[in-house]
């Protein structure tokens, strides 16, 4: 190790993190840690707890137990509207926008912590630049889009708050794979651009891997796993449980009829 | 001209409905709950109003009094949400419902406690001025209330529209938790709706009690409101004031014209019909909303 590396900043940090759904426990105990300019993913399947875990961090469902540190600060408290003006954005899974306003008054609303009213107008600009879609809809109601142009319409919203972390809940949830692709090219590209660290969940594996540098792996509310992007993406668990690949078949020609996973 | 001297009466009327049944929606919109005691707000912003400016009592001046009763009725919306129904938050509807219904009982007791069930009458500088015009009067008071409701919908038209604050109720009642996501804090814009739903009541307690006797039992005229604003298409600003207008039209001209009682039941028979036919009400807004 040379002097000059400079350890990365940590942006967010979780330590112990229980949550609960009325009786039942969705997060048992999350640890994780964030670190600046990086795309995070956390994979995971149906019922993992991945939904949770975010809406806990952005302050919608408050945590039994553990702290969340922001830059530092616990943040684990506070109601969300507080936790926005702590630089954290959460684009929730299936494009909660507001159906009746038009596009542009979304991304409007997008800025609505902000006080440099002069420098919003220039954002706007940057929102349209990256989903040139959206200026053609502008003055078109929200509602009215498609589903793609939707999920556009929620991550570019997300982006006026100017925040130093963007929690992304399933961008992919609904698209074809083309449209998956190109969001996920827009994220990436708004990581290296725009500087925004990205939380990211999602089910589909392959694509998170692909953008992201980092992975958690979670179930059943537990982190299993958690190592670099291509670290995850050639491990066999993943590839098996994951990604689809089916392993080699042994000497008797059959595939084992249980697998059984390495951490179980 | 009978049949315009009624119109005229009508809308005067109606705008009193429509102004009720426009803080019925405000409230519908931003919580999702419905204030059954919209129609007691009402009565007990025109007892406030009589009780600053009427000789009996503290005989402030009028134009005092009025901004003084508005604000005061904003204040007690505002106190109401964030005091009781704040700490009601994620509970069912319909105790919600409940409790406004029991709200209604509280308001018209108190009123009736200070200011007695008697009825009264809001003293004000232009009682019983009118224009004569071809055979048309016109009371001041009717000319007013009309004028005042056009203003203040225009008012709530660019509020809703161009302010921050009203851009982000909007948002709120859209999609409450993308709000929260934005941001936007939705536990203090519901307080402020129902400030806001507390000060139109006061106007429309204001307008009512200017043009005829009031009485603490008057809140319940919110059923009345109630219908307007399923009319209009609950959820719809233009759709309640819309539905009251039809409402007030409706009782003058089915009492002169119709057979004796119909006035009574014109508003909920038109409430059934549109009901009937078009059950999202005239401006049905389709796009379902999501929580």
């Amino acid at each position: 190790m040379s002097i000059n590396t400079k350890a990365p900043k940590v942006v967010l940090k979780i330590d112990n993190l229980e949550s609960y759904y009325g009786p039942i426990q969705a997060i048992r105990g999350v640890s994780l840690k964030v670190n600046e300019g990086q795309i995070v993913t956390v994979l995971g399947a149906n019922g993992a707890g991945k939904t949770t875990l975010l809406k806990t961090i952005s302050g919608v469902m408050d945590p039994e137990k553990g702290t969340i540190k922001m830059d530092g600060i616990d943040i684990h408290s506070l109601e969300p509207d507080a936790i926005v003006h702590h630089g954290i954005v959460h684009v929730p899974e299936g494009r909660e926008i507001f159906p009746l306003m038009t596009v542009a008054e979304n991304i409007a609303m997008g800025a609505y912590t902000r006080k440099d009213h002069s420098s919003i107008t220039d954002d706007e600009e940057m929102v349209y630049s990256y989903f040139p879609i959206l200026k053609d809809r502008r003055n078109q109601r929200a509602g009215t889009l498609s589903g793609g142009q939707q999920q556009m319409l929620a991550i570019g919203r997300g982006l006026m708050s100017l925040p130093k972390l963007m929690l992304l809940d399933e961008p992919s949830l609904g698209l074809s794979p083309m449209l998956t692709q190109e969001i996920f090219e827009i994220i990436v590209r708004l990581n290296k651009e725009q500087k925004v660290t990205m939380m990211l969940v999602e089910q589909n594996a392959k694509v998170a891997l692909d953008a992201a540098d980092y992975g958690y792996v979670m179930e059943l509310g537990r982190i299993v796993m958690n190592d670099t992007a291509e670290v995850l993406a050639t491990s066999k668990d993943i590839q098996e449980f994951y990604l689809g690949v089916s392993q080699d078949e042994n000497q008797r020609g059959q595939r084992r009829w249980k697998q059984r996973k390495t951490w179980r | 001209m009978d049949f315009l001297q009624l119109v005229i009466s009508g809308l005067a009327n109606g705008c009193v409905y429509g102004l009720i049944a426009l803080g019925f929606v405000l409230i519908y919109k931003a919580t999702e709950a419905v204030n059954f005691a919209q129609g007691d707000f009402m009565m007990l912003g025109a007892f406030i109003c009589i009780g600053f400016t009427n000789h009996e009592y503290m005989s402030l001046n009028f134009w005092l009094a009025v901004p003084l009763s508005i604000f005061l009725m904003g204040i007690l919306g505002y106190l109401f949400n964030w005091g009781v129904l704040r700490h009601m938050f994620g509970q069912s509807q319909t105790s919600v419902v409940i409790l406004t219904i029991a709200l209604g009982f509280i308001i018209r007791f108190l009123a009736g406690a200070i200011w007695s069930h008697e009825p009264t009458s809001l003293e004000t500088p232009f009682a019983g001025q009118d224009i004569r015009t071809g055979g048309l009067v016109l009371g001041i008071d009717e000319i007013l209330i009309v004028v005042v409701t056009a203003v203040l919908t225009l008012i709530f038209f660019l509020f809703f529209s161009r302010t921050r604050i009203g851009l982000a109720m909007q948002a709120a009642s859209q999609n409450q938790l993308a709000a929260y996501y934005m941001g936007i804090p939705v536990k203090r814009i519901q307080s402020l709706v129902w400030g806001l739903s507390g000060m139109v009541a006061a106007v429309a307690g204001i307008l009512f009690a200017s043009k005829g006797a009031i009485d603490p039992s008057t809140g319940l005229l919110g059923i009345k409101a109630f219908a307007a604003a399923a009319i209009g298409g609950f959820g719809s600003l233009p759709g309640a004031l819309l539905g009251g207008l039809i409402i007030g039209l409706s009782e003058p001209l089915a009492s002169r014209y119709g057979p004796p009682g119909v006035s009574q039941i014109a508003p909920y028979a038109i409430l059934l019909l549109i009901l009937i036919f078009r059950p999202g009400g005239i401006f049905s807004q389709t796009q379902q909303k999501k929580v």
